[in-house]
């Protein structure tokens, strides 16, 4: 059965007609051809798809793209202003955090909405006290960013990345 | 000794280039390419372990419209050589394990595949079949050889009489699970076929460590000429040995494109899929028997490992082959049985055989340091061998006591403190250490391609793959040396059968054997035409052998330093703490070496602390997804540390390189498992070490 | 995936209404799990109604004290919200140990209830299940049980509910508001979900097309001293193998009151009653909590994959409630 869906993704507006079985993450490839979201488990169980919608981290593998009309969709090809790569990347690229590079157009989409949490003041799990301020410190990434996996191992330099985003 | 280049790239820390296409999510993997007029595959996996597929209805996934074909071993392309049981996808009615392919359903558009696929009902008449690892069987065998090529058993001297006069021995059983490399882009290809110059032509995008492998495999099997094979892997998400050799997956893919009309069929492995059909490491029970004398020095080492195999295809893995080399040990004796099973294909996973032989070994080792006294890292040095003790050749460099102290130095490891005697609040800290070693392995017959283009640049070559290693990267600054230019002038080409052959990114063996044909080729630029040749002169040169392979025995050493914390009530292990010491030759590229490094170790930990397939007397693999095998996440990795000792293997290649894939995962588990024991006085002897072994 | 009809609802009685009247629809919220078990093939609904929209977002105070969670508030808001983390720091606590940042951003009240089992074989629609197909068997019986439950199990299923979020609610005696075609009704949360029984496939006290708006949570001081602690086989991004969420009252080394639940191990998100019995007017020691662990673990029916779960839970439950009353008498 089709849908019509209408939505933004990295800036440009886009109706299309879609299958309502059609996930944010396959409608992005295989409709847009937007590859920056990979999908690495289709399930939830990576991180891979990571984009922002309306600002917010999400795994797009487990959203149906019919339910995302009207949002604003931001992937890792989306966070580029002009030539300029986001900090984030950038960040990324400085601290050689990434090998194969089939994680991090998802680790720098949940790295730059994790960082907006953090901002709005949101504890996690290793946050011993819920009422104070976060400080981002290595084990507070490492505990927000665990939702997306690195089989290459690279969190170290990812962290240390995120570190230094974090404090630009 | 082999001609050394002068380096000026080589040594430098080069960030990666293609980076920033990573971190934008521009850089193409195989699925991604576009490809006019795609189909899309959906695989029908078995669902007995072993039998014959009697039926297959596919008149409901025809009724979902939009379905093209529904392939199954009654209509399939033909194959012209069905003698690999793993690859003669669909060739018979013959099911050899759970999760084998019976069915492909190529439609129009992946939702409309992947629910055809659920509605093709199969039919079988199931065997009787085994799926569990059992070491006592009476079905054990010897296999030929272990892989690559290994003697499957080894006895020097007498090692009963040495372990029945020992001061001091060690006996005990060590096991480690079936893991998966589970690289984060699941197997995929797309495959088209078409026509080129007269001729039937393969296409094929592919998640490969080897373009030319891929085509060399696939060739026969279509009863065509290698040229008639094209395969291109510009960008390859991770594969850590299960993209090494081209899987099941791959050989569905081609024959999905005999039946779509002509149209390109992309066919991707669903996460889960990957399990039972990209490889697995097998599982294995090892004893290991130690004696030594009053002072730790080995007399006698017996390794014997059991693993299983699938009935399907064997793969024997080479898992007590550095036993053979590791310590000085004048008894020794190595032995690897088989277990076949009703189970899928075992192949390469990163360090086949040093792996889980580094964990029961190393773990043994230091069984023996706490029943004779002696410091663990000593214990270590005083069993270093002056000269490979299994071919008797000079090591070209060994250098596993320096790499020993500078850890342990680095760590602030601390000599005679008991086991469970500190604390720090919950948690029970310990320490550990452990060895690693790998083989320097070198795949012949690789070339290069130089040309001279204007204004001073080169375009080089090769048909190498760069799967996360940094291959784009290193193998520029290898040319540019190579060629006597600035890595700026360097344009490299990799990826592609269309570029002069190259082997598999497998065995750490890349570097070596592709950066050799590129020296050759530029050397061979040099030759022909000179220290400034005319724009479009070219040269290619093949890797030449090296006979000091054959006169020095060359590896890679480390050590692990680990600190592993354990929960005292709970029993979860942490380790906020690894430092590791590399000998490997020269670094080419500390940046991406670094980066390799630590991935192999964090593979390592993974494997310590968490990695376990289950295989269930169904012949299941039940936890076939990445919520269930863990593989080690964020939260899981400390403060990480991998340093090298500053030097040159003028023995290895023309680099003074030995190769960093691999080493890094060898000894990693083992040096977990030692610091849990120190933290706990627990001793575990199996994989992963999960809280339920640790606490209680 | 079956194809199925697509509809956003507005508001709440029309969702109802939608889904009553069709025994194929189903509702979906964030979709994190259903969407999952649409693509294993484990559910075919011809009609989804999302709710991921309708005005349930919001985390109100009660008049006299107390929460109501809208269900449709996502689960990182929820842990986030300033009255959760003050009043009932556990359930935070507990959201933040669930899934990751990513899933919590889009998963709901409602749809982290009525999450379904990780059982391996439930999620292989080629295995055996009765829970998934009602009479068929179960796979896991001889299978793979690390992750099974000990407690509340039948010889028709051993599958262990996998919500961290339900288990500090059950804890705080949350009730959960239910809105069907005749009206509204409330279901204490401990009664919420069903035991597997002989009917593993009824799940909860549901009835089709009946919608959840809110989860109410009475007042309760203690609960501001309260704790989470979630042992995996991952630092994160795991499921429970045991989990435990506790609030204690301590005074002169007396237990005054306790509310204590398990994750992990029970068929339901398992409210340890017969513990809490035990500990209430005894002594706030470890050999006191691990007796009261004991107490309720008495029933438990392990298999030879899951029998660690009875020593990880009781020292996991001393570890908590020492931790609380350590905290307690500070
Ligand atoms: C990889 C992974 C790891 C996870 N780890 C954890 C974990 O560690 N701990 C944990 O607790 N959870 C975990 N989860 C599960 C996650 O918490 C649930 O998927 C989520 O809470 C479900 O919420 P949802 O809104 O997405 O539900 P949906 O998927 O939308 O719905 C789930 C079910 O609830 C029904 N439903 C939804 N809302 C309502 C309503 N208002 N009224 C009636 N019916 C409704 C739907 O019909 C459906 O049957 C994990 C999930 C994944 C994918
Ligand atoms: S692809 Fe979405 S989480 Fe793995
Ligand atoms: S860079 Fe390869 S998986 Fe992260």
């Amino acid at each position: 059965m089709e849908a019509d869906l209408t939505w933004r993704v990295d800036g440009v507006e886009h109706t299309l007609a879609v299958d309502t079985r059609t996930t944010v993450l396959d409608a992005l490839r295989d409709r847009l051809g937007n590859t920056s979201p990979k999908k690495g488990c289709d399930h939830g169980q990576c991180g891979a798809c990571t984009v922002l919608v309306d600002g917010r981290r999400q795994l797009s593998c487990l959203g149906l793209a019919v339910a995302h009309d009207g949002s604003e969709i931001t992937t890792a090809a989306g966070l580029v202003d002009g030539d300029e790569l986001h900090p984030v990347q950038q960040a990324f690229v400085d601290h050689d955090g990434l090998q194969c590079g089939y994680c991090t157009p998802g680790q720098v989409c949940s790295a730059v909405g994790m960082l907006d949490e953090v901002k709005a003041g949101h504890p996690s799990a290793v946050s011993d006290d819920l009422e104070a301020d976060v400080e981002l410190d290595e084990d507070e990434i490492r505990e927000r960013m665990s939702g997306n996996l690195c089989r290459c191992g690279a969190y170290s330099n990812i962290v240390a990345a995120i570190e230094e985003a974090a404090r630009a | 000794m082999t001609q050394q280049l002068d380096t000026t790239e080589i040594g430098a820390a080069r960030g990666r280039v293609d980076a920033r296409a990573k971190v934008t999510g521009t850089a193409p993997y195989a699925y991604e390419h576009h490809v006019d007029q795609a189909t899309y595959g959906h695989l029908v996996l078995s669902s007995i372990a072993r039998g014959r597929v009697t039926a297959i209805d596919a008149t409901e996934a025809f009724a979902q419209g939009g379905v093209h074909a529904v392939v199954t071993h009654e209509n399939a392309h033909r194959l012209a050589d069905v003698s690999d049981g793993e690859l003669a996808v669909l060739q018979s009615d013959r099911v050899g394990f759970r999760g084998q392919i019976v069915a492909i359903v190529v439609a129009e558009d992946p939702e409309t595949a992947r629910e055809a696929a659920r509605l093709v009902q199969v039919t079988y008449d199931e065997e009787p079949h085994e799926s569990v690892l059992d070491a006592d069987s009476p079905d054990l065998y010897a296999p030929d050889q272990v892989n690559p090529a290994f003697e499957t058993d080894t006895d020097e001297g007498d090692v009963e009489a040495a372990l029945a006069e020992a001061a001091f021995t060690v006996d005990a059983v060590y096991e480690t699970p079936v893991q998966h490399n589970s690289p984060m882009e699941p197997h995929q290809t797309v495959a088209t076929w078409d026509h080129h110059d007269g001729r039937d032509r393969l296409v094929l995008l592919d998640s490969t460590q080897g373009v030319h492998p891929v085509r060399q495999t696939l060739a026969p099997l279509f009863a065509l000429d290698p040229q008639q094979v094209t395969v291109e892997a510009p960008f390859v998400g991770g594969g850590f040995g299960s993209k090494g050799m081209p899987h099941a997956n791959v050989v569905a893919a081609a024959i999905a494109a005999k039946h779509s009309g002509g149209r390109p069929v992309k066919l991707p492995l669903t996460r889960q899929q990957t399990f039972t059909l990209g490889g697995h490491r097998t599982p294995t029970v090892q004893r290991v028997r130690l004696g030594a004398d009053a002072d730790g020095r080995l007399d006698a080492t017996w390794h014997e490992v059991v693993e299983h195999t699938s009935r399907v295809k064997e793969f024997a893995e080479q898992t007590a082959v550095a036993t053979r080399l590791m310590y000085d040990s004048p008894n020794r004796r190595t032995s690897h049985r088989l277990h076949a099973l009703d189970v899928p294909v075992a192949s390469w996973m990163r360090a086949p055989g040093e792996a889980p032989g580094s964990f029961a070994l190393e773990v043994a080792m230091d069984e023996l340091a706490v029943a004779t006294g002696v410091d663990p890292v000593e214990l270590r040095v005083r069993n270093d061998p002056a000269s490979d003790p299994e071919s008797g050749h000079p090591w070209s460099q060994r250098h596993l006591v320096e790499c020993l102290r500078e850890g342990a130095e680095r760590f602030g490891w601390q000599t005679g403190v008991p086991p469970r005697s500190r604390r720090e609040g919950r948690w029970l800290v310990g320490q550990g250490v452990a060895s690693a070693t790998y083989p320097l392995n070198v795949m012949p017959g690789n070339e290069a391609e130089v040309e001279a283009l204007d204004g001073g640049r080169y375009a080089v070559r090769i048909g190498a793959v760069d799967i996360g290693t940094g291959a784009r990267t290193i193998l520029g600054q290898i040319a540019a040396d190579a060629l006597g230019c600035p890595v700026g002038a360097v344009e490299l080409s990799i990826g592609d059968t269309s570029l002069p052959f190259a082997t598999v990114a497998g065995g750490s063996a890349g570097t070596t054997s592709w950066g050799s044909a590129i020296v050759a080729a530029a050397r061979a630029l040099r030759d022909e035409h000179g220290a400034s040749p005319a724009v479009g002169a070219v040269a290619r040169g093949v890797q030449p052998e090296n006979p000091d392979t054959e006169q020095y025995s060359i590896h890679s050493f480390g050590a692990h330093f680990v600190e592993a914390h354990v929960d005292a009530h709970t029993g979860e292990v942490r380790v906020p703490r690894m430092v590791s010491v590399f000998s490997a030759g020269r670094i080419i590229n500390p940046t991406t070496a670094r980066s390799q490094l630590l991935g192999g170790m964090v593979m390592g930990l993974s494997a310590a602390l968490h990695e376990e397939t289950v295989i269930d007397p169904s012949g299941r693999m039940p936890n076939h997804d990445l919520a269930q095998y863990h593989v080690a996440s964020h939260a899981d990795i400390g403060h990480l540390e991998a340093h090298w000792l500053d030097e040159v293997d003028e023995h290895a290649n023309p680099m003074g390189s030995k190769g960093i894939g691999e080493i890094g995962i060898v000894g990693a588990a083992a040096a977990v498992a030692n610091a849990t024991f120190d933290a706990t006085g627990v001793r575990v002897r199996s994989l992963p070490l999960t809280a339920d072994k640790l606490g209680g | 995936m079956k194809p199925f009809a697509y509809d956003r609802a507005t508001d709440a009685d029309g969702a109802v209404a939608t889904v009553t009247a069709d025994p194929d629809a189903m509702f979906v919220a964030g979709g994190t799990n259903l969407v999952d078990h649409l693509k294993l093939g484990l559910v075919t609904p011809e009609h989804l109604v999302d709710v991921s929209r309708l005005p349930l977002d919001q985390v109100t105070e009660r008049e006299g004290g107390g929460l109501r969670i809208g269900a449709t508030v996502r689960n990182a808001d929820l842990a986030a919200h300033p009255l959760v983390r003050q009043l009932y720091p556990v359930l935070s606590h507990a959201l933040l140990a669930g899934a990751s940042g990513q899933l919590r951003n889009v998963a709901t009240t409602g749809g982290n209830l009525l999450q379904r089992t990780r059982c391996a074989y439930f999620q292989d629609v080629t295995a055996a299940c009765n829970k998934r197909d009602p009479g068929s068997g179960c796979a896991a019986l001889s299978g793979w049980t690390r992750y099974h439950a000990i407690l509340g199990t039948s010889s028709d299923c051993l599958a262990a509910h996998p919500s961290d979020m339900a288990v500090a609610m059950v804890a705080l005696d949350a009730e959960v508001v239910v809105l069907g075609p005749d009206g509204e009704r409330r279901v204490a949360l401990e009664h919420f979900h069903r035991l597997p029984g002989d009917r593993p496939d009824l799940e909860t006290v549901l009835e089709h097309g009946e919608l959840i708006t809110a989860v109410e949570i009475p007042p309760l001081a203690m609960a501001r001293r309260s704790a989470y602690r979630k042992v995996r086989d991952r630092a994160s991004y795991a499921f429970a193998l045991v989990s435990v969420a506790a609030a204690l009252d301590v005074q002169d080394g007396v237990v005054r009151d306790v509310r204590l639940a398990l994750g992990g191990v029970g068929t339901r998100p398992w409210r340890a009653r017969v513990a809490e019995e035990a500990l209430v007017g005894g002594p706030a020691t470890e050999a006191a909590f691990a007796e009261a662990a004991r107490a309720e673990l008495a029933a438990a029916s392990p298999t030879d994959d899951n029998a660690f779960k009875i020593p990880m839970t009781r020292s996991t439950v001393v570890a908590v409630l020492s931790g609380l009353a350590g905290e307690e008498t500070r």
